[in-house]
């Protein structure tokens, strides 16, 4: 008799467990994602009215700032960096190239772009001058001038962030780290790019679209500022579909997270909003539609680590 | 030869009854007598089970399951150790581990008048709630006055307790809530600063009259960072004195401190049983 009911007991309580009952007694419309009705739409597990949402998440934003690198690092054991290195080689992006980082907060993306473009450009100075074997000294002295002039060949990143904290954090950090080049720091708002039409090579959005109220203008917004020929390229957590993977990721998730919020950042609620908001983004497939909805072409997904974290591609053609 | 268990029970009870308790003995150290699959899936839902099923019970109630509060507490005291300015670390600590200790300090609260009425009437010390100009304008030695001039010399304010979020019992939020905004008179009366070694001297104080492991924590590892001079006088003169104050002295808690701020500090101390501090300076 326990051993019949007791499985099935301890699923539905490792189910409750994960704050999913929450959601139903806070009266969530059915724990759908599409809330339509009289201008909702969900924070995390919360139902909120959609303009109260952008300046909760602002708030949330705002305090974790200071300690966004610090609780990236600890939740994730440092594999963040990992996937952020991965989704600039899937760029892989050539001298020249102009890229905006939408919600770059702390530049990270923007850091590795640099470097990638920088690494690119001595590669190929490298490959020239090996190829002119018999170069005389002045022409030697005069690549390096340039080289020395144009470290970057003309690449230039705009991080764009709607907040104000984050955006001075990245700044402090870019300081630090002497990216000095290259880099423009915007304030502004995803769904309402302060861009020209057709202006980048590069759209980027590494983990921040979820945060965003509205994602189809976002993705209206990243179609308009994209060159024909631009590539839309965003990296967000997504659904797992491994179900041992993903019980054991529900666990970390809602056991663990809030908990190193509160001990390394005093924030506990931040962290829980934040693996409650990954629950209630799109899965791959949803995403790669409204992606296509948008205008792009030749949509395309990739999972890492299982499915924890999603690369989504596309082109405006 | 017939083996006889060594059970303490063996020679004082029957015989027949002394073997069935040794029988029950032997069957908990039976490694084959392990618990069932349900049970131990039982077990581990219960580890993580959020405590607030119906939802936050007071204002700013966060639920925890019982593994999250096994975090909280490895990871405040770890925390708290390597900084111990973390003031929230500190609390959230107390949160986690002080649930037995916090019971027993409700139910002393309960059998005392005072703290009865303390516990009904719910009162907050804050700086709204405080008479500051009033208070200031007592003549010296006078528990509120001293307590004035406390708060200004170390430049602290009530004001930045941490409200309770770990507790899962709206009364026992309460205590502690009432705990943290008493440790500041807890200074005064003891006549401690708000330095390293006032608080580690308050901490043992604390110690002995709550039993909150938190307190007790910070006693023992408070003096680690302090200096060799400073150990001494502590481990000779002031320990010795906030544990004996401790133990003689009534539940700090069950004082309506709100109500005697005309009172001179050396009255009121003679009231609760706290020595007078030894003379040092700190």
């Amino acid at each position: 008799m326990a051993a019949s009911i007791g499985a099935a007991r301890s699923r539905a309580l490792f189910r409750r467990s994960c704050g999913k009952r929450l959601s139903a007694a806070w009266g969530l419309l059915g724990g759908a994602r599409g809330l339509a009705a009289q201008g909702e739409t969900h924070l995390g597990f919360q139902t909120v009215p959609e303009a109260e949402k952008e300046q909760r998440v602002y708030q949330v934003f705002e305090s974790v700032a200071k300690k966004y690198d610090i609780m990236n690092d600890s939740m994730s054991f440092g594999i963040h960096r990992l996937w952020k290195d991965i989704l600039l080689h899937q760029m892989n992006p050539y001298p020249g190239t102009q890229l905006l980082d939408v919600a770059g907060g702390t530049g990270d993306i923007a850091f590795r772009f640099i470097n990638y473009v920088r690494s690119q450009r001595e590669y190929r100075l490298r490959q020239k001058l090996k190829s002119h074997q018999n170069l005389s000294w002045q022409e030697i002295s005069k690549s390096y001038q340039e080289e020395a002039l144009k470290p970057l060949g003309g690449s230039q990143v705009v991080i764009c962030d709607i907040n104000k904290e984050m955006v001075k954090v990245g700044k402090q950090k870019a300081q630090h780290l002497g990216y000095t080049e290259g880099l423009s720091w915007v304030v502004g708002n995803a769904e309402e790019l302060p861009f020209d039409d057709d202006k980048f090579d590069v759209y980027t959005i590494a983990f921040g679209i979820r945060n965003v109220t509205h994602i189809d203008q976002a993705l209206q917004e990243a179609y308009r500022v994209l060159q024909p020929g631009g590539r839309f390229l965003c990296l967000e957590f997504s659904q797992v579909n491994n179900p041992l993977i993903s019980r054991l990721y529900d666990l970390y998730s809602f056991q663990v997270i809030p908990v190193l919020g509160e001990i390394i950042a005093g924030d506990w609620k931040s962290y829980q909003y934040l693996v409650e908001s990954i629950r209630q983004f799109p899965t791959q497939e949803e995403f790669k539609a409204m992606i296509e909805d948008a205008g792009f072409l030749k949509v395309e997904y990739r999972n890492l680590t299982a499915g924890i974290v999603a690369i989504h591609s596309g082109f405006k053609l | 030869m017939r083996f006889r268990p060594q059970c303490a029970s063996w020679n004082t009870v029957p015989r027949q009854q002394g073997a069935e308790l040794c029988r029950k003995a032997a069957r908990c150290f039976d490694p084959f007598a392990l618990p069932s699959g349900a049970d131990m899936a039982a077990w581990c839902a219960g580890l993580l089970r959020g405590s607030g099923l119906a939802g936050p019970l007071y204002p700013g109630h966060v639920p925890t399951s019982p593994l999250q509060k096994a975090l909280l507490a490895a990871g405040s005291a770890f925390a708290a150790l390597r900084d111990p300015y973390r003031h929230d670390m500190v609390a959230v600590l107390g949160e986690t581990t002080g649930s037995l200790a916090l019971q027993r300090l409700r139910d002393k609260m309960r059998h005392d008048a005072e703290g009865y009425q303390i516990l009904r009437e719910r009162p907050r010390i804050r700086l709204s709630t405080l008479d500051v100009a009033g208070l200031r304008g007592l003549p010296d030695g006078t528990f509120g006055r001293e307590y004035m001039r406390f708060l200004e010399d170390n430049r602290v304010s009530p004001d930045t307790r941490m409200p309770a979020k770990f507790v899962d019992d709206e009364e026992l939020a309460y205590v502690i809530q009432r705990y943290r905004e008493v440790h500041d008179l807890m200074h005064t009366l003891l006549g401690m600063p708000t330095n390293m070694l006032g608080e580690v001297v308050v901490k043992w104080f604390e110690a002995v009259q709550t039993g909150l492991p938190m307190c007790a924590l910070g006693a023992v590892f408070g003096p680690i960072r302090l200096k060799a001079w400073k150990l001494q006088v502590l481990t000779t003169e002031l320990i010795p004195w906030a544990v004996q104050s401790g133990l003689r002295a009534n539940c700090i808690l069950n004082i309506y401190y709100e109500r005697r701020w005309e009172q001179m500090v050396e009255s009121l101390r003679e009231e609760i049983g706290i020595l007078p501090p030894p003379s040092i300076r700190l």
